[in-house]
């Protein structure tokens, strides 16, 4: 897969995004960071951690942290039901983490002059998206992957 | 094929002789007359030095070279070891071991040519009389030139050369270069034979060619030989240089050869020249001595002697080697792979376990089998971690040179006793070791022992004793750090502590002694008086500390004034799969190693006190503080609180805690996995396991709970 992206990022200049809901809201999160997409699997707690972190979960043996991005964004907290999805991150320099989403919805193809830099939103959720980018009339933020990691470590 | 793929071999085996050098002088030290030592110590600079020369590192070649040259002097009993010599090899060494580090880091020996050593080595050797020396250096190498060109074709194999080999010699030939024949002989336990020989090469062609090799080239670099193979080479130079060369590559027993006679090579044939090519050489050997020999005749016992030495020794190693040659060496990441593996396959067998019973499968045979399983299963794992296992001896034996640096650079008369150096520990906490006992060792030498005045004063002996004790006990490797110095003074402890705001007078009066102490594990807490240039500069024993708390070890201090110190470090012999206790707090499953716990006991709601405010049980005449640990989890207990208590006593050093569960699940082989950096915070959470149902539990540090 990560082939097929980077040449298609070479060619057309398109980045393929994950497009995924919280609230109302439509987040876009870079596919070559995301390792898999899981269904809500059962977390197992952890006493004493920053209430954005939600626990560990067994992902084929190993125990990765799951956070929720809605915590971490000053929204309510999650309420999982069947559309709730762990979408595991790997980023080089950080540690494999799960983050909680309310749905994931498509994969887009954007390319740059579809994204506009962030305006001066001053909302706590605004606070970790990096560009706004169009699509299809709607809009999508792009989350801001390493500052959300950088922030918790 | 480039040298550099045996840079590692070379790194590992320098660092091997260094070690050896080191210990070895520090005994002539003590024994300066001992030849064996003075044997021991001339053979590995000589090692040394062949595969300095053969990595192309000139300039330790050099160094070493004038080393050796002292301890050849020293073993013909022309020079007789000083303390200032002493002082001047240590110095050596270092500077040695600065070349070894900097090639580790940057594959080149640097540029420092160490020339005031250098000059004080050749000052050394000069001391004893030079021409002396010179006269006997040469005498020395004529016989040994006789005894290695004696014998001429019988160190070809026989084998007859190609027509492209042929051309090459005839073109040799041509450009007026001699032709010899040379039979390398490879030590009987040598582990990497293949990658001997391409040192071999290497060295051969450093000033001459290779034409022709039996076995081929291709084969030899196979390891497709036995324990010799044999060279045609042709060079515009002596032979004699080529044959020093080669027998300063490691592990080759020796390297003889003569001109090589084209024409036998048809008659030698004939197998018997080859089959016993030791013998033949052997006559040839002494007749050829016999006429060099002979013009110096006073020096000709001493020669014998000399020529006997080696022979010996030799034979001494061989004895003494089949162990080592029975090893191999391995990367630890094949071994970290094979124990991740074992991992796997525990974690799948406890899943076998909780599905079988799940399905309330009741068959006997299938019960047998599982149960069969799990003896292969926890026997693969101790095998496993029993490769991993490595003595201290590697860290350790680094030490007494310390301490002796140490002694000499504050002129505290000190010593150390080692024991238990054997003592055996996963290999990545042998590696991480080192910096938290070598810093113990200095605390002690520094601050521990007092100086000698005051010992004699105080009546005791004048040089100070640091005391370093490995032993197993159970499943923890105990390391013992103890001095007969000063002590720990608790009440400064005290004092600094309230200077510094750590505690207030109140708090710092009523904490007992050994919390005061436990101070001293805190960051930027040193009672040093003045700041030496050992220690005392404030970074120390929390580092000590949590470098041992990162290898779930845990360390203690016993101290009484006057009297000495006792460091005590603790470390489980396993990082990844533990026995464990499986329990319920609040429904959900914890585990609690098994080692930290004495007893479980059940406990009546009426029998817990309260002292001071903190739930107590007096359980066989102990108080031991009781730790609720549904409140430490933040979670609600599903007991009935007036039912009576399981209570899991758990037990640090002495101390004793008990920990109020919910319901007992039984006992568990776990493989602890990391909870990862995001959430370590939780100081008591010492990791994760999965369980066979694939649920995670959580592992409970008990010693952060006591």
């Amino acid at each position: 897969m990560a082939n097929e992206l980077s040449t298609n990022v070479n060619t057309n200049e398109l980045t393929q995004y994950i497009v995924i809901k919280i609230g109302d809201e439509q987040y876009g999160i870079d596919i070559k960071y995301i390792d898999n997409i899981v269904r809500l699997p059962q977390i197992t707690r952890v006493p004493k951690v920053p209430a954005h972190f939600l626990g560990v979960i067994n992902l084929r043996g190993e125990v990765i942290p799951v956070m929720s991005l809605r915590i971490k964004m000053g929204l309510e907290a999650d309420s999982p039901n069947k559309d709730t999805r762990i979408i595991i991150i790997k980023m080089a320099q950080y540690e494999a983490i799960g983050m909680m989403v309310d749905s994931v919805k498509e994969v887009v193809n954007l390319s740059s002059e579809m994204i506009e830099a962030m305006g001066n939103d001053k909302r706590e959720e605004a606070a970790y998206v990096r560009g706004i980018g169009k699509h299809d009339g709607g809009l999508i933020s792009l989350l801001d992957l390493e500052l959300i990691l950088q922030e918790i470590q | 094929m480039d040298v550099s793929q045996y840079l590692d071999i070379f790194l590992d085996e320098s660092k091997e002789h260094l070690q050896n050098l080191n210990t070895s002088v520090l005994n002539l030290e003590q024994d300066a007359e001992n030849p064996e030592t003075i044997g021991e110590i001339f053979r590995s600079a000589h090692t040394l030095k062949g595969m300095a020369g053969t990595m192309g590192f000139k300039r330790m070649q050099t160094l070493t070279h004038d080393m050796e040259n002292v301890f050849s002097e020293v073993r013909d009993g022309n020079l007789k070891i000083n303390a200032g010599m002493i002082d001047v090899l240590f110095r050596c060494l270092d500077a040695l071991e600065e070349y070894v580090s900097i090639i580790q880091e940057t594959s080149d020996e640097g540029d420092n040519d160490n020339e005031p050593i250098i000059k004080e080595l050749n000052d050394i050797l000069a001391s004893k009389g030079s021409e002396d020396a010179a006269a006997k250096e040469e005498t020395a190498a004529k016989p040994a030139a006789a005894e290695n060109t004696a014998a001429s074709t019988s160190f070809w194999s026989g084998r007859e050369l190609t027509e492209e080999e042929q051309k090459s010699m005839e073109d040799a030939m041509m450009a007026n270069k001699k032709i010899y024949a040379v039979t390398v002989y490879v030590e009987e336990n040598c582990l990497l034979k293949a990658a001997r020989a391409f040192l071999v090469f290497k060295a051969i062609e450093e000033n001459s060619e290779i034409i022709a090799a039996d076995p081929s080239t291709q084969d030899i670099e196979d390891e497709k030989f036995d324990l010799q193979f044999s060279l045609i080479i042709s060079s515009e130079g002596e032979l004699e240089p080529v044959l020093t060369a080669i027998k300063g590559v490691s592990e080759i027993a020796d390297a003889k050869g003569g001109l090589f006679d084209a024409d036998s090579i048809g008659e030698s044939v004939d197998s018997t020249e080859t089959a016993a090519p030791e013998e033949k050489q052997e006559e040839a050997v002494t007749e050829a001595v016999a006429p060099v020999t002979a013009p110096v005749t006073i020096e000709a016992p001493k020669k014998a002697e000399e020529k006997k030495a080696p022979a010996k020794t030799g034979g001494e190693k061989k004895s003494g080697k089949p162990a080592v040659g029975r090893s191999v060496r391995v990367d630890i990441e094949k071994l970290d792979s094979l124990m991740n593996l074992v991992s796997e396959l525990i974690i799948a067998k406890n899943s076998l376990v909780s599905g079988a019973t799940n399905a309330g499968e009741n068959s006997g045979a299938l019960h047998d089998q599982i149960e069969y399983l799990e003896s292969v299963t926890t026997n693969l794992h101790e095998s496993v971690m029993k490769v991993r296992m490595v003595p201290i001896e590697s860290v350790v034996s680094k030490f007494p040179r310390m301490i002796r640096d140490i002694s000499k650079q504050l002129n505290k008369p000190m010593e150390l006793f080692m024991s238990g150096e054997e003592t055996e520990l996963d290999r990545t906490v042998v590696d991480e070791i080192g910096d938290p006992l070598m810093h113990m060792l200095r605390n002690s030498a520094d601050h521990g022992l007092e100086m000698p005045d005051v010992r004699i004063a105080r009546g005791k002996p004048e040089s100070g004793s640091i005391y370093l004790d490995a032993y197993q006990d159970g499943n923890n490797v105990v390391i013992e750090v103890r001095d007969d110095g000063n002590g720990i003074d608790v009440n400064a402890v005290r004092e600094k502590a309230i200077e510094r705001g750590v505690m207030t007078e109140e708090q710092a009066n009523n904490a007992d002694d050994s919390d005061i102490i436990n101070l001293l594990f805190l960051p930027s807490f040193s009672t040093a008086k003045k700041v030496s240039d050992l220690s005392g500069r404030g970074v120390g024993l929390d580092v000590v500390k949590s470098k041992i708390e990162a290898l779930s070890g845990e360390v203690d201090v016993k101290t009484k004034l006057g009297e000495g110190t006792t460091f005590t470090i603790r470390l489980p012999l396993t990082l990844a799969i533990i026995q464990a206790l499986m329990v319920v707090v609040g429904g959900e499953k914890y585990a609690i190693a098994l080692s930290g716990i004495t007893t479980i006991e059940n406990i009546e709601p009426s029998e817990v006190k309260t002292v001071q405010s903190k739930e107590v049980i007096n359980l066989r005449g102990n108080v031991i503080p009781l730790v609720r640990l549904d409140e430490v989890l933040d979670i609600e207990s599903t007991r009935d609180p007036a039912s009576s208590m399981v209570v899991v006593i758990a037990k640090k050093g002495e101390k004793l805690a008990g920990l109020v569960v919910d319901e007992l699940i039984g006992q568990q082989e776990i493989v602890i996995k990391s909870l990862g950096k995001y959430i370590n915070k939780c100081k008591f959470i010492s990791g994760a396991t999965i369980l066979g149902d694939g649920e995670i539990a959580l592992i409970i540090d008990t010693n952060a709970l006591i």
